[in-house]
């Protein structure tokens, strides 16, 4: 009990002084998993959208694959990943494993499926209830998406934070391919693990203390977004 | 009546299709899902001026018959002919099967349709209006000019930044008047426009109707209305059952309605 108690009051300590060592890996993390939900959202939202209006043979196939990727195990990938990016892989003259690239990759291909389905999803909804006042506009297929996407925009910002929550607590995908190097591919996650394995549990319940607030932030943001939507009269 | 179409000093995009778009001739047209024939053997035809307006009991395919001259619904047998040649974009999975068909349109489409629940967007009032004038195609510095004169015709100045959603039922059916009338349309479809609204918003939406007409649009009206068919029509199509039972000049078919059916309804009898 006594040692839990110190390594909170240690924890504290590191968060309250900005350690060197703990804002490396905040900011790392934080570089990778926004970049990752960036890219996630530039490929899934104009996806899904084209999901929600397109009607092509297979289509109802890729809606499949797209929502069972959405459970993706990170481990899968991020070995899928590494048989790619190593040496003797297809993209191994990339030099790109073990780099936070890497890890964006990564986290990119776990994002994708949920920001693409969600969008899928909401879209498509929309446009059934839009269907026929765009027609009768003369407004279908390809030119309808960039007004259906502006009026879902609170929805999918929900499922860019889904995204972003996801990619922020996955420790597997990151640890393959990034290998959690000191200062180079550390991350949260993967420090949490590595340290406490090490015993050195200041450190991790720090990192956790941070992930778990940028949880809080995450969900906190989700309830506003709503909340503004509700007001505005916007749903 | 004045032949200048255009609100808000909206020009028709494809202006120079100068031929007109109407008389629209139906013939024997037949719409059917699953099998089931909805509409049977309609034959119609729909000339420019007159203000139209259909009648008759639910399911009697009032609204159908709107969709099928909008085009977003096709015959399933039958024809459907404009005098000029368009599509709606929706035409564009194919064409009309049995009717109109021609190239995509170049601007605004020369039919509106105004339906009774108005599909607005989740976006200002301002923001709905701005976004028909960028899908017609207006030149964006015009933009705001012609949002003002539209929010002028539709009354809706004090309502420009409020969330279109968050209207009222009368003010919602203005908003979506006007942004039909956005693309000076030569024939306006209306869908029960007033359905479920007070005396004071059905007279705001006979209003624009009015001088939707006055400039030259051709105005074709569900409506279940008895009151505003009277006040409204020129013309009435009266229909049961999936077919077209009487289409004669409203003063006679208030006055001496040819087919039982529009007698009964007119008597107050239930169709069933």
């Amino acid at each position: 009990m006594q040692e839990l108690q110190s390594a909170f009051w240690e924890a504290g300590r590191l968060l309250l002084t900005f350690d060197s060592d703990l804002t490396e890996i905040v900011f790392l993390s934080l570089r990778v998993t926004l970049s990752a939900v960036f890219i996630g959202c530039l490929i899934g939202f104009p996806f899904g959208a084209f999901l929600a209006v397109a009607r092509f043979p297979g289509r109802t196939v890729i809606v499949v694959i797209v929502n069972a990727f959405m459970g993706l195990p990170p481990v899968v990938a991020g070995l899928f990943l590494y048989l790619l990016l190593s040496r003797s892989g297809p993209l191994g003259p990339l030099a790109l494993l073990y780099t936070p690239t890497a890890m964006i990759i990564a986290q990119a291909v776990l994002v994708t499926p949920i920001v693409t389905a969600m969008t899928r999803q909401v879209v498509e909804d929309l446009y059934q209830e839009y269907d026929e006042q765009f027609r009768s506009m003369g407004l279908f297929g390809a030119r309808a998406v960039p007004s259906l996407l502006w009026d879902a925009r609170y929805s999918l910002i929900t499922g860019a934070l889904a995204g972003f929550g996801r990619a922020a607590a996955e420790v597997g995908a990151v640890l393959i391919v990034g290998g959690n190097i000191n200062h180079v591919t550390r991350v949260m996650t993967t420090t949490i693990a590595l340290e406490t394995s090490r015993g050195n549990l200041s450190l991790a319940l720090g990192l956790g203390l941070v992930l778990i607030s940028l949880s809080l932030l995450i969900n906190a943001a989700v309830m506003s977004l709503r909340g503004s939507a509700k007001r505005l009269a916007y749903v | 009546m004045s032949t200048d179409r255009s609100f808000a000093g909206i020009a028709r995009a494809d202006e120079s299709a100068s031929t007109p778009l109407l008389p629209v001739s139906l013939e024997d047209v037949c719409f059917g899902v699953n099998g089931t024939d909805l509409l049977h053997d309609v034959s119609l035809s729909i000339g420019p001026g007159n203000r139209t307006v259909i009648m008759g009991p639910n399911g009697a395919g009032k609204s159908l018959l709107l969709r099928l001259l909008q085009g977003l619904i096709h015959p399933t047998r039958g024809r459907l002919a404009w005098r000029r040649n368009w599509t709606s974009g929706h035409s564009a999975q194919g064409g009309t099967p049995g009717g109109a068909t021609g190239a995509m349109p170049s601007g605004a489409p020369p039919v509106s349709i105004v339906l009774q629940r108005p599909v607005l967007l989740r976006r200002s009032v301002a923001a709905n209006l701005t976004h028909a004038l960028r899908v017609l195609r207006v030149p964006r510095a015009d933009r705001a000019d012609r949002l003002e004169e539209l929010l002028t015709l539709g009354n809706l100045q004090d309502r420009r930044e409020q969330p279109a959603r968050s209207l009222s039922g009368g003010e919602q059916q203005r908003l979506a008047t006007v942004r039909a009338l956005a693309a000076s349309p030569e024939m306006l479809l209306l869908d029960e426009p007033t359905a479920s609204l007070d005396p004071q918003a059905t007279h705001a939406i006979e209003d624009l109707i009015q001088r939707s007409h006055d400039r030259g649009t051709k105005i074709v009206m569900v409506t279940h209305d008895m009151g505003q068919a009277k006040r409204v029509a020129d013309e009435v199509v009266f229909m049961s059952k999936g077919r077209i039972a009487e289409f004669t000049p409203a003063e006679s078919f208030f006055s001496r309605p040819q087919s039982e059916e529009a007698r009964a309804y007119l008597s107050g009898q239930l169709i069933i």
